[in-house]
C-alpha cells in the first residue's frame, strides 16, 4: 500500500484526555472551519478539509494545500523625474529604497515619475502553518475550558500530545507544554503503544489497527447495527434512542455492545423508572419484547474487548443496576406511604419565582384555571379537572421525583392511582407537562388538556404580569415552549376557546391587587401579540404563510362608523379564516382585489402622512359626480356588513365571495374616476372612499400584512 | 480483599508516589476536599502531595440504615498532587491496578462531570469515573478554590471506598461488606460497625437535631470564623468554617430552610471560606 503523503497533504491530531460526549462534534466542525478559513485566509487554500472526532482525539486532514503563498509585488508612485531634493529622499525613505538607482522610471503620460516596485516572495506553507495551526488552537471555542502545569494554551481538558504533519514532514507547531511531532498512541487499553505515522493514510491505517473508530458517524452506525444484532439473538427489539446513541458515540474510542439482565423482581417498577435509571444514571439502551412489554435486559457500550468476552463487565453492570433499581424500589415503597393530597401543603415551601410566590401558589392559580376552562373542552368535567390540578405538582416532593427530575407527573400519575384518584385525575398528572416538544405527544383526555392548558396559561401570564418576556435568545422560563404547547393544545384538539379572556383571567389570579383596566388590555394584547407570533413559526412548518396568520389574526371590528382593532383570539376560527384566505388570494377575482386594495390604501397612506391625520371614512354622497362613484359606494355598504356578518358566523368563504363583489366597481372607479381634482372637496370626498375600502375588507381580515 | 486492606493498599501505592499519608481531619465534613490539606493546600505555589481518608458526612443521605447504598456517613480516599502530573490519569489507572483492577478485563471511562463546591467556591473540570458502570471516583483538575485561581493546578482523586469495595468483594449491600478480612467469629462487617450509627444518626440528622441551637452554633462559628480572620490565623478559622457548613447541612436535613434561606446561608459559608483562602495565601512562602 503506498503510505506515502498526498502532495499538500496536512494532518493534525489533537490528543487529550477525555472529551465531554455533547462538546465532541461542534469542536470538530469549529476547529475544521478555523483552518479552513486560515489557509484561505493565507492564501494556501486547501482543496479539501475533513475532520474526525473520538473522546480523546480531534484529528483535522487538509488537502491540496499550495506549497507557498504566490508572490506578490507592490508599487508605489515617487515624485515626478527632477523634482526637489527632500521630496525624493522622503519617497525613497518611505519605500525602503538606498537610492533612485533602484527606482524605474514611466512616463506616465503626464510626465515622468520614479516608481519604486517591490517584489515580496510569498512564504512557504511550512513557514505559515504553525502561525496558522496555533492561532485556530487558541481560537477554538469550549463551552468550558482549562488550565493545566506548564501549558498557557486553554483546553477542554488536559492536551497530551499533538501529531502534525505537513507533505510528511513535522510541522513545528510550538504549543507549551505539549509534545509536537509524528507519534500518537492508540486506544487506551487495546493499543496502548506509540507509533509514528508517516503520512494521513499511513496514520488512519495505524489508529485503525490500533483499536480506534476515528469516524463519529461510523462508530454510531456500528453501535447501532450491533445495537440490533443483540437484540436480535435475544427476542426482543432495542428501545430507539437517537440522543442516547449519539453521546455513547462520544464516549468510546472502541465500542462493542454487551448485553445484560435485569433481576425479573425488580421489573415490577414502573416502565419509566426503569427506563430512566437506565438510561439517565447508566446509559444503557432498554429493551422490549416485539409486543411491547419491557424486557428484562439491557444494553450496555463498553469501551474494551476484554479477554473474557465481556463477562467481568456484564456482570460489574448488572450489579451496578440492580443497585440502582433497589434504591428506586426504597423510593417507591417510601414515596407510596404518603398520599399525594397530603404532599400538596408541602408546595409551599418551594419557591416558584421570587415574585409569583410559591409552587402552591400556582397549584392554587391552575386548579380555578382548570376548572373554567373545563368548560370549553368537550367531555370535561371541571370537579376532577380541578381535582388533577391540586395534585399535579404534588410529586414534586417525593423521594423518586427527587432522585429523577425527569419523571414529575409521571410519578404523579403511580401515586394518584394507588391512592385511589380517579384515572382520569391520574392521567391528567401525567400528561399536564405536555407536549413538551414538537415532537411530544399532545394530550387528547379532556381533563388532561385541561390541566396542561392551565398550566402554561398561568406561566405565560403570570410571567408577562411581572414584565418577564423572552428576548432575542433569552428565555429562561421557556415561555416560547409553553406557548407552542398551548397552540398545539388548541389546534390538535380544535377547542373552541377565547385565549384572550383565558389570560384576561389568568393576569387577574396572579396580580393580588386588580389591575385597571387599560393595564389588563395592554397586558392581554401582549399576549396575544406573542402567541401569534409563535403561531407564525408553528405553522412555518406546515408550509402555512405567516402574512396570511399576520393578516387573519387583526382585523377592525366595526362599532358604529368607528373601527377599533380586533384580534382573533380564537385559534381554531383563525386558521379557518387563513385558510379561506388563502383559497381567495388564489383566485382571479381575489389577486386583482388586492392589487386595488393596494393602491387604495397606499393614495390614502401617502395623503394620511402629509397631512398627519388618519383620514375619516364618512362619504357624503352629495358630493358624488360620476356614477362609478356611487356604485362604489353602495357596494361598499352592503358588501361590508354582509362580509362581516358572515365572518361573524365563520362562514368564511362566502365572507371572501361577498368580497369579490367589490372587484368589478373598485375597478370601474380607478378607471374613470380620477381622485385628483383641483376641486379640494370632490377630491377629499374621493379620497375618504379609497379609505373606506380598506377599512371595509380590513373588517375580514387585514389585507396590508398580506405580502408577495 | 478487606475494606481495610483496600485502604491500606491505596495509601501504600500513593506513599511511593511520593505522598505524605495524612489521618483524616478531626472534624466533621461533607467530603475529603474540604481537609485543609486540599481545600487550602490547593492554593498557592508550593509543591504538594498527600493521600488520606477522610470521614464524610452527608445529612441528607441518612437512610436509617435501610438502604443498601446510602450513608449519612462514609469514607472517601482523597489524594491531591501538586502541580497535576502529566500523567494523572496513568497513575490513577495504576492505582486501581494495585488493588487487582485490570483496565484489560473491565471498562474503565472517563466521564464528563464538573465538580463545583459552591460553599467552597470551589470549581474544577474533570470526570466521575466509571468502573464497569459504577462510579467510583471523581477525578478532577482544581481550577478555584475560595474564588481564587490555583497556580499550578492540582490533580485531585476522591475514591468512594465503599463503592469500590463493593465491587471488589462483589457485595451488593454496603453493610454486609467484609471489613477486617476475619474468618468466623472474628469476622467483621460494616454493618457490624456502622450500621446502629446509621439508624441513630439518620434519627438525629432528620428529627432530633435542634435546629435553634444549630442555627446558634452557626452563628457563634461564623462570628469566631471572622475574629481570627481578623488575626491572620487561616488554620483555627478554617475550622471554624467547616464547622459553620456541616451545621449548615444539618440544617438542611432538618428541612429548616427555605429556599432563600438556604442561598443566603450557603453564601455565607463561602464567604468565610474566601477569607480563609485568602489569609492562607497570604502566609505561604513564595517558591524559591
Amino acid at each position: 500500500m503506498n503510505s506515502g503523503p498526498r502532495r499538500g497533504e496536512l494532518l493534525l491530531e489533537l490528543l487529550s484526555e477525555e472529551i465531554p460526549a455533547r462538546m465532541q462534534q461542534r469542536a470538530i466542525s469549529d476547529l475544521v472551519n478555523l483552518v479552513q478559513a486560515k489557509l484561505a485566509a493565507a492564501e494556501i487554500p486547501a482543496s479539501d478539509v475533513k475532520g474526525y472526532v473520538t473522546p480523546r482525539r480531534l484529528i483535522v486532514v487538509a488537502d491540496g494545500i499550495p506549497a507557498a503563498q504566490p508572490d506578490r509585488s507592490e508599487e508605489r508612485r515617487g515624485p515626478r523625474v527632477g523634482a526637489p531634493q527632500p521630496a525624493i529622499e522622503g519617497f525613497l525613505r518611505a519605500a525602503g529604497l538606498a537610492s533612485l538607482a533602484e527606482c524605474e522610471i514611466r512616463d506616465t503620460g503626464r510626465g515622468e515619475f520614479y516608481f519604486a516596485v517591490r517584489s515580496h516572495p510569498g512564504r512557504s506553507a511550512v513557514a505559515v502553518l504553525p502561525e496558522i495551526l496555533r492561532a485556530a488552537l487558541n481560537e477554538l471555542p469550549w463551552a468550558k475550558s482549562m488550565r493545566w502545569p506548564g501549558a498557557r494554551l486553554r483546553w477542554v481538558r488536559p492536551l497530551s500530545s499533538i501529531l502534525c504533519l505537513y507533505d510528511g514532514e513535522v510541522v513545528p507547531l510550538a504549543v507549551e507544554g505539549v509534545p509536537v511531532g509524528r507519534t500518537t498512541r492508540g486506544h487506551r487499553v487495546l493499543s496502548p503503544g506509540e507509533f509514528c505515522a508517516a503520512s494521513a493514510a499511513d496514520y488512519f491505517d495505524k489508529l485503525q489497527h490500533a483499536y480506534v473508530v476515528f469516524d463519529h458517524d461510523r462508530r454510531r452506525a456500528l453501535i447501532g447495527a450491533e445495537l440490533d444484532r443483540r437484540a436480535g439473538e435475544l427476542g426482543v427489539v432495542v428501545k430507539a434512542d437517537p440522543g442516547l446513541l449519539d453521546e455513547v458515540t462520544g464516549l468510546a474510542e472502541f465500542p462493542v455492545v454487551l448485553a445484560g439482565a435485569i433481576d425479573p423482581d425488580l421489573m415490577s417498577l414502573p416502565a419509566e423508572v426503569l427506563q430512566t435509571a437506565m438510561r439517565t444514571h447508566q446509559r444503557y439502551f432498554s429493551c422490549a419484547y416485539p409486543d411491547g412489554r419491557p424486557a428484562p435486559y439491557f444494553l450496555v457500550i463498553a469501551d474494551n474487548l476484554a479477554p473474557d468476552g465481556g463477562a467481568a463487565i456484564v456482570a460489574g453492570n448488572e450489579r451496578v443496576l440492580r443497585a440502582r433499581l433497589a434504591d428506586a424500589r426504597f423510593f417507591y415503597d417510601q414515596d407510596r406511604k404518603v398520599r399525594l393530597e397530603d404532599r400538596v401543603e408541602a408546595l409551599k415551601e418551594r419557591v416558584y419565582h421570587a415574585k409569583l410566590g410559591s409552587v402552591y401558589d400556582k397549584v392554587r392559580r391552575i386548579e380555578r384555571l382548570a376548572e373554567a376552562l373545563a368548560a370549553y373542552i368537550p367531555d370535561a368535567t371541571p370537579a376532577l379537572a380541578q381535582r388533577a390540578a391540586r395534585l399535579a405538582k404534588a410529586d414534586l416532593s417525593t423521594g423518586m421525583v427527587g432522585e429523577f427530575p425527569e419523571l414529575q407527573g409521571i410519578m404523579g400519575r403511580y401515586y394518584a392511582l394507588n391512592d385511589g384518584e380517579n384515572a382520569r385525575v391520574a392521567m391528567a398528572i401525567a400528561e399536564h407537562y405536555k407536549p413538551q416538544g414538537p415532537h411530544d405527544a399532545c394530550p387528547t383526555a379532556p381533563e388532561s388538556i385541561a390541566v396542561a392548558l392551565a398550566d402554561k396559561i398561568d406561566s405565560l401570564a403570570a410571567f408577562f404580569a411581572i414584565g418577564e418576556r423572552p428576548t432575542g435568545s433569552r428565555d429562561p422560563f421557556a415561555l416560547r415552549r409553553a406557548a407552542q404547547g398551548l397552540i398545539r393544545l388548541v389546534l390538535e384538539n380544535a377547542l373552541r376557546i377565547r385565549l384572550g379572556a383565558a389570560f384576561a383571567k389568568a393576569v387577574e389570579f396572579v396580580l393580588v391587587a386588580s389591575p385597571d383596566s387599560a393595564e389588563l388590555t395592554a397586558l392581554q394584547e401582549e399576549l396575544l401579540q406573542f402567541l401569534a407570533d409563535r403561531l407564525k413559526v408553528h405553522l412555518r412548518d406546515q408550509g402555512v404563510r405567516h402574512d396570511l396568520i399576520a393578516a387573519a389574526f387583526a382585523q377592525l371590528g366595526a362599532v358604529g362608523l368607528l373601527y377599533t382593532a380586533n384580534y382573533e383570539d380564537d385559534l381554531v376560527r383563525l386558521l379557518a379564516r387563513v385558510q379561506a384566505l388563502r383559497s381567495f388570494l388564489d383566485t382571479e377575482d381575489g389577486a386583482n382585489l388586492l392589487v386595488a386594495y393596494r393602491r387604495a390604501a397606499n393614495i390614502v397612506a401617502i395623503e394620511d402622512r402629509k397631512e398627519g391625520r388618519a383620514r375619516s371614512i364618512d362619504v357624503n354622497g352629495d358630493l358624488f359626480v360620476l356614477p362609478e362613484e356611487e356604485a362604489l359606494a353602495r357596494t361598499l355598504d352592503s358588501v361590508g356588513d354582509c362580509a362581516a356578518a358572515l365572518a361573524n358566523n365563520e362562514r368564511f368563504d362566502e365572507a371572501m365571495a361577498e368580497l369579490a363583489r367589490l372587484r368589478q366597481p373598485v375597478d370601474a372607479f380607478f378607471d374613470k374616476v380620477t381622485v385628483n381634482t383641483d376641486q379640494p372637496e370632490l377630491r377629499e370626498n374621493r379620497l375618504r372612499l379609497l379609505a373606506r375600502i380598506r377599512a371595509t375588507m380590513n373588517r375580514i381580515a387585514d389585507f396590508s400584512q398580506i405580502e408577495g | 480483599m478487606s475494606f481495610q486492606s483496600l485502604i491500606a493498599d491505596l495509601q501504600k501505592f500513593w506513599a511511593a508516589q511520593g505522598c505524605v499519608i495524612l489521618q483524616p481531619y478531626d472534624m466533621e465534613m461533607g467530603a475529603g476536599t474540604f481537609h485543609p490539606a486540599t481545600a487550602l493546600r490547593a492554593l498557592g505555589p508550593q509543591p504538594w502531595r498527600a493521600a488520606y481518608v477522610q470521614p464524610s458526612r452527608r445529612p441528607t443521605d441518612g437512610r436509617y440504615g435501610d438502604n443498601p447504598n446510602r450513608l449519612q456517613h462514609f469514607y472517601q480516599m482523597q489524594v491531591i498532587l501538586k502541580p497535576a502530573p502529566g500523567d494523572s490519569q496513568q497513575l490513577y489507572l495504576a492505582s486501581l491496578a494495585a488493588l487487582g483492577i485490570d483496565a484489560r478485563a473491565h471498562d474503565i471511562r472517563f466521564v464528563e462531570d464538573d465538580w463545583e463546591s459552591p460553599t467552597l467556591g470551589a470549581w474544577g473540570l474533570g470526570w466521575e469515573v466509571w468502573l464497569d458502570g459504577m462510579e467510583i471516583s471523581q477525578f478532577t483538575y482544581f481550577q478555584q478554590v475560595g474564588g481564587f485561581d490555583c497556580d499550578p493546578v492540582s490533580t485531585e482523586l476522591t475514591y468512594g471506598l465503599e463503592r469500590l469495595a463493593m465491587y471488589v468483594q462483589g457485595v451488593d449491600n454496603v453493610f454486609d461488606l467484609d471489613f477486617n478480612g476475619a474468618g468466623g467469629a472474628a469476622r467483621i462487617t460494616y454493618g457490624d460497625v456502622f450500621h446502629r450509627a446509621e439508624r441513630e444518626y439518620s434519627a438525629y440528622n432528620f428529627e432530633f437535631a435542634d435546629t435553634a441551637l444549630l442555627t446558634r452554633h452557626f452563628a457563634d462559628a461564623e462570628d469566631e470564623c471572622r475574629a481570627l480572620l481578623a488575626r491572620r490565623l487561616a488554620l483555627p478559622a478554617y475550622d471554624q468554617c467547616l464547622k459553620a457548613s456541616h451545621l449548615f447541612n444539618l440544617l438542611d436535613a432538618r428541612g429548616a430552610l427555605s429556599v432563600t434561606e438556604r442561598a443566603a446561608y450557603i453564601l455565607r459559608v463561602r464567604e468565610l471560606a474566601k477569607g480563609c483562602c485568602e489569609a492562607w495565601l497570604s502566609g505561604e512562602r513564595p517558591t524559591s
